[in-house]
């Protein structure tokens, strides 16, 4: 399992273009820790975004895992050009004859996936807790370490989303193609959630259906967090609307995005043995 | 003889096109091997069956005698096909790190095998920046890196220069001097000729003949004669029966021979019927005679 991973560091971190996306990438991570700065000072109006209870524990664990969870597109384009270029610099073949069986190569570009969500989670863990630290109106350390499933779900949506990329990398062979082929399928995921509501079965039904897609299931894990806000709450309250939000991390949710990881790490595998390079 | 390779009834289908038909051959330890055949005659298809990157339609092949998967067997090959494979924008010791945690094999033999192949130089310049005949060196040190039992070439001289053909060819005669067991794919007979003891020759994916380099050129050559008197020494060449048939090009009889007959004792019988010999070379057929010989005769078969 090292050597797999060591194959896949002398590969990324020797390519230029690789290593700057993931270093943006965890930069940006880091930089959840600037919306503590976001600051209004108009006239009577004074707002400190920081003060409104976003770094609140146990809140900040939903807040900065779904806003982290939007940087992912960054390491998107390393792990769909990491498979992609495979095939276009022909390496692959080469790795192949060189003795990594087809079932190495799968699980090396499959560990580099769980190394990257690994760390990813890792840093959301630490940024929020350092941000809470400092922010937080509750310290006490049973409400600091509560609702930290977020960072579970973090974790498996990062991996499902890049095993997903990974696919595509294989499936379609050129970077570039399979990065568009990814928005496409998400248009076509609401596509499908247009079509079956419309034509074929009830809204509620149709609803149903598009959260067990791959792309939706896995947004799904984060609900997002903002109107969980006191003051969106509040805004709510005044013009008379309740909010009822279910915004608990599920786990037929974890297991469903799990379950398209498999499915998609098999099918890499079986598309990998069948073809001929 | 230890067994490195053997191919049974191997077949390749690419839709209608068959590529390889019921391929069969052995490769013997320490042996310097050829697979010849003309472009599109199956050789890249069966090098690529045997190393795990095409999937055989039928047939099967194993390595050292099916004692281990083939992907353990391909730590202990070293193998190039066609095109030298890197990434681009790694230099030369970054991919060849590479090539030593795939194959398992320590990295100082990097410096060893950039040297011998004269890239020793060049270690930090990035692959892209090499020219195709450094590539093709660079390959070959790549595929030496774990001192393979056996090396596997295809087409390496393809596409260079004459001086980097020569340079390439100067270094599989090195490599095989060491005794190591080589298998050189290649569609230029003399390639195959000068560097080869064995010979497989494949022909729109079919075995036509399998054996030793010497054995296909078992026949006992022919004589380039010229003679004042043409007319007798035409007699004296029917007379012996020693000649399967005559031909004449220009002012040259070519006669083939049926037995073995040497140069000096032809003139010393000619000159004893007072015929003066004034051109007298014995030549073998080339293995490009040899090699259109058995793909025409098959022809003729199919015909």
């Amino acid at each position: 399992m090292k050597r797999l991973l060591q194959i896949e560091y002398i590969k990324l971190w020797n390519s230029r273009s690789s290593r700057f996306l993931i270093v943006a990438y965890f930069v940006l991570l880091t930089s959840i820790a600037l919306i503590a700065a976001i600051k209004f000072d108009i006239g009577p109006i004074e707002f400190h975004l920081a003060d409104q209870g976003i770094f609140n524990f146990p809140y900040i664990w939903h807040f900065n895992t779904f806003v982290a969870a939007i940087f992912k597109l960054f390491l998107a384009i390393v792990i769909v050009s990491m498979m992609s270029n495979e095939y276009t610099n022909k390496t692959i073949k080469q790795n192949l004859i060189d003795g990594l069986s087809k079932k190495e190569f799968i699980a090396s570009k499959f560990l580099t996936v769980l190394v990257f969500a690994g760390i990813s989670t890792v840093f959301v863990f630490v940024v929020s807790l350092i941000l809470g630290m400092m922010y937080s109106d509750y310290n006490e350390i049973s409400i600091v370490f509560s609702d930290l499933e977020f960072l579970l779900a973090f974790f498996v949506k990062l991996v499902g989303f890049f095993s997903f990329c990974l696919f595509l990398g294989i499936l379609v062979k050129r970077s570039a193609f399979a990065l568009g082929f990814l928005i496409i399928w998400a248009i076509l995921e609401q596509v499908i959630f247009g079509l079956l509501g419309w034509k074929l079965v009830s809204w509620d039904t149709a609803k149903i259906l598009k959260s067990l897609l791959p792309l939706e299931s896995m947004a799904n894990l984060i609900k997002e967090p903002f109107s969980r806000l006191n003051a969106v709450q509040s805004v709510a309250d005044q013009i008379g609307e309740r909010i009822e939000l279910n915004y608990h991390v599920h786990w037929y949710e974890i297991a469903l995005v799990l379950g398209w990881t498999v499915l998609f790490i098999y099918l890499s595998y079986a598309l990998l043995r069948k073809r001929d390079l | 003889m230890e067994t490195i390779l053997k191919v049974t009834d191997l077949t390749k289908k690419f839709g209608h096109l068959t590529a390889v038909k019921n391929l069969s051959f052995t490769i013997e330890k320490g042996n310097v091997y050829g697979i010849l055949g003309p472009n599109g005659s199956g050789k890249s298809t069966t090098l690529g069956i045997v190393l795990n990157v095409v999937n055989a339609t039928s047939g099967s092949f194993s390595w050292f005698d099916g004692n281990t998967s083939t992907h353990d067997a391909l730590k202990k090959v070293g193998a190039i096909i066609e095109r030298p494979n890197f990434y681009p924008y790694m230099n030369a010791v970054q991919n060849l790190r590479l090539v030593c945690k795939i194959k398992e094999v320590p990295e100082s033999r990097i410096e060893e095998k950039l040297t011998l192949v004269g890239l020793w130089e060049r270690r930090e310049s990035k692959f892209k920046t090499f020219s195709l005949g450094m590539k093709q060196r660079m390959a070959i040190a790549s595929a030496l890196l774990n001192n393979p039992e056996i090396l596997i070439l295809d087409e390496p001289t393809n596409g260079l220069d004459p001086q980097g053909i020569h340079q390439i060819r100067e270094l599989i005669k090195k490599i095989a001097g060491e005794g190591t067991t080589i298998l050189l794919a290649s569609h230029l007979l003399d390639e195959v000729e000068k560097v080869c003891s064995h010979v497989v020759i494949l022909r729109k994916g079919e075995n036509l003949y399998d054996g030793t380099v010497d054995g296909m050129l078992a026949s006992h050559g022919f004589f380039e004669l010229k003679a004042d008197d043409m007319n007798a020494l035409k007699k004296v060449l029917e007379g012996s029966g020693e000649f399967s048939h005559i031909d004449q090009e220009g002012d040259i009889f070519i006669a083939y021979l049926n037995t073995p007959l040497e140069a000096q004792d032809l003139n010393h019988r000619c000159f004893e019927k007072q015929i003066t010999l004034t051109h007298l070379v014995k030549r073998k057929e080339s293995l490009e005679q040899q090699f259109l010989t058995l793909t025409n005769n098959q022809e003729q078969i199919h015909s």
